[in-house]
């Protein structure tokens, strides 16, 4: 029986993998002496490369943004709600790479990787990486595959961090900077959430140091617990109260300390999934970069010197219910681009989903978006 | 493109590689003209489908609330702040003006002008609040909410000691006629003005 997928997706796609043996000499001082990057595309370069778009991924994304790895799969790429044939990264018009970031765990090297020098895998020996890290590797991808200068590179949260990054670190390369429910910097209260979540990770006797792997082993509660926070803060109370209410599972109170509440079943379900996916020495990796990000900070916390070497153009947008990285947090980055005088555009977007919001195809976001897009097409000339 | 005749008096005002800031800046139109002309800048604009048109114009764009200020700029950043067809339109044009005059070297400000001598024959003799072609509404569904009159515009900026460098008044066909040179608050229909602080 063929199963047919949906004609505005890209359809079945499989990943590629580029191999470096050059060292790459990391921001924390130490060097991977070889890595791979595990990645996809979706449409077609041109002959002359001017239509390639760069999706940098978030904190627990990965490379597959969008389509499906087989006609089995229940849900297509993270972000086939934005990539797909006449969606806002048009794929008939654009070329999209989306890799997997060092330190992750989807096939990208990381703390799974093998170490060469001691031929166990790195675990939590594996380096600390930054944005700027992640973007420099990004840059060697794009030598690979002969692309000089992204037409947009365009990403969401941290995703957006290293759009903006690109733009600062590597402005001849990037025509249009999209950065989307981002931050300039994580805010105490942000850093605070990554500990708690660390702190639940660390603690969790099945962790082992971070060598849990070599105990056949997994931080389940620990990765769990990390996750349920995680996903507290990327919802609203809004959009909680709406999707879960105060409904009960069984209907009526149970005075007892399993599920009862439909929101605890949720968030349940959510951190068992997504043990069963995700590593927790990258979760520990991703929350650092989060961390660390700073790009002001070797400017007095200047943003607006730091942003001063950007040529691109850039497009921010925001979510009024987000307050992981609230419109404010977006505002800053308009705000030291304006008053540097660079090309900007700004949208804050009415939206209840909270941080998630970024991922949903919600119409008036898609339609900014798109018509961003389109501007992008057509000042590249495709 | 042609550009509304109001729009073409602003453009004719402001001199090549200016940096300008347009309020209310509609579909962009005046910003992709002036744009052919090497003058850069922004466009500030809170209604969503225009908001649009700027992004695919091509036009550097802000959402934002004019009533809400503008905070998010420096003094003196922009070489032209413009203020077209929507004074009358905000909640406190006198706040709105001294944050033109804050972040502009000079201030382009144009309005449809309340003391045109149908407005004054449709209020003071047919008891009515005034409908024309500048001011389509009726008085409950107006987005007009703070209406003026050119003499009014002028005291205010002689209060605030804002010197008027350049005037453009003309009727709705955009038509600068004897009577409106001779009578502007009486004949003139819309209004342009181009300020500057008077100790700058």
């Amino acid at each position: 029986m063929s199963v047919s997928l949906p004609t505005d997706s890209v359809g079945l796609v499989t990943p590629s993998h580029l191999h470096i043996d050059t060292p790459l000499l990391l921001e924390c001082g130490r060097t991977l002496p070889q890595f791979s990057l595990i990645y996809e595309t979706y449409g077609k370069l041109n002959t002359d490369k001017s239509n390639a778009v760069l999706i940098c991924h978030a904190l627990s994304g990965d490379h597959h943004a969008a389509g499906y790895h087989s006609t089995e799969d229940r849900k297509p790429g993270w972000w086939d709600s934005a990539i797909g044939p006449g969606k806002a990264i048009d794929t008939e018009r654009f070329f999209v790479v989306c890799p997997n970031n060092l330190g992750g765990c989807k096939g990208s090297t990381g703390p799974n990787t093998i170490n060469p020098a001691t031929g166990k895998q790195y675990g939590p020996d594996f380096p600390f990486v930054t944005v700027a890290d992640w973007v420099n590797s990004q840059a060697i991808l794009a030598d690979a595959l002969g692309i000089e200068k992204w037409a947009a590179v365009v990403g969401g949260s941290l995703g957006g961090m290293q759009a903006l990054h690109w733009a600062i670190a590597l402005p001849e390369r990037v025509n249009h900077a999209l950065i989307i429910a981002a931050a300039p910097k994580l805010s105490a209260q942000n850093i605070a959430f990554n500990e708690v979540a660390r702190t639940a990770i660390k603690s969790d006797p099945e962790f082992h140091e971070g060598r849990y792997t070599e105990f056949n082993t997994i931080p389940r509660h620990g990765l769990g617990l990390a996750r349920m926070l995680g996903h507290i803060t990327y919802l609203s109370d809004e959009a909680m109260g709406e999707k879960f209410g105060r409904e009960l599972r069984s209907g009526k109170i149970q005075y007892g300390y399993d599920v009862e509440f439909q929101i605890e079943s949720y968030l349940r379900y959510q951190s068992s999934s997504f043990v069963e996916r995700f590593d927790a020495n990258s979760y520990l990796l991703m929350t650092k970069a989060l961390d660390y990000f700073d790009p002001a900070k070797e400017f007095d916390d200047d943003l607006r010197q730091a942003v001063s070497p950007i040529t691109a153009k850039s497009l921010i947008i925001s979510f009024t219910s987000d307050w992981r990285f609230s419109p404010v947090r977006s505002e800053e980055i308009v705000n030291a681009l304006l008053s540097a005088g660079k090309s900007v555009t700004y949208a804050e977007i009415e939206a209840t989903q909270g941080h998630d919001a970024f991922l949903l195809p919600i119409p008036r976001y898609m339609e900014i978006f798109a018509s961003y897009m389109q501007r992008v097409a057509k000042e590249v000339a495709i | 493109m042609t550009l509304r005749v109001d729009l073409q008096v602003i453009s004719d005002w402001i001199p090549e590689h200016a940096r300008v800031l347009d309020l209310g800046c509609g579909n962009g139109a005046l910003l992709k003209h002036l744009q052919q002309r090497h003058i850069s800048g922004y466009g500030l604009e809170i209604d969503n489908s225009k908001f649009t048109k700027c992004i695919e114009a091509g036009i550097n764009v802000i959402q934002a609330d004019l009533d809400e200020g503008l905070n998010q700029f420096a003094d003196r950043s922009f070489d032209f702040v413009i203020l077209s067809q929507t004074l009358q339109a905000v909640k406190r044009p006198d706040f709105l003006i001294r944050e033109i005059m804050r972040v502009g070297k000079q201030g382009i400000i144009g309005f449809p002008n309340f003391g045109h001598w149908q407005c004054r024959i449709q209020l003071g003799l047919g008891g009515k609040m005034p409908v024309s072609k500048s001011l389509p509404n009726a008085w409950f569904d107006t987005p007009n909410i703070h209406l003026c009159t050119l003499k009014d515009f002028e005291k205010l900026c002689q209060q605030y000691g804002y010197n008027v460098i350049n005037r453009s008044v003309v009727n709705h066909k955009h038509k600068d006629t004897l009577a409106i040179r001779l009578l502007p608050n009486l004949f003139g229909q819309t209004a342009v003005y181009l300020i500057q602080n008077g100790n700058s």
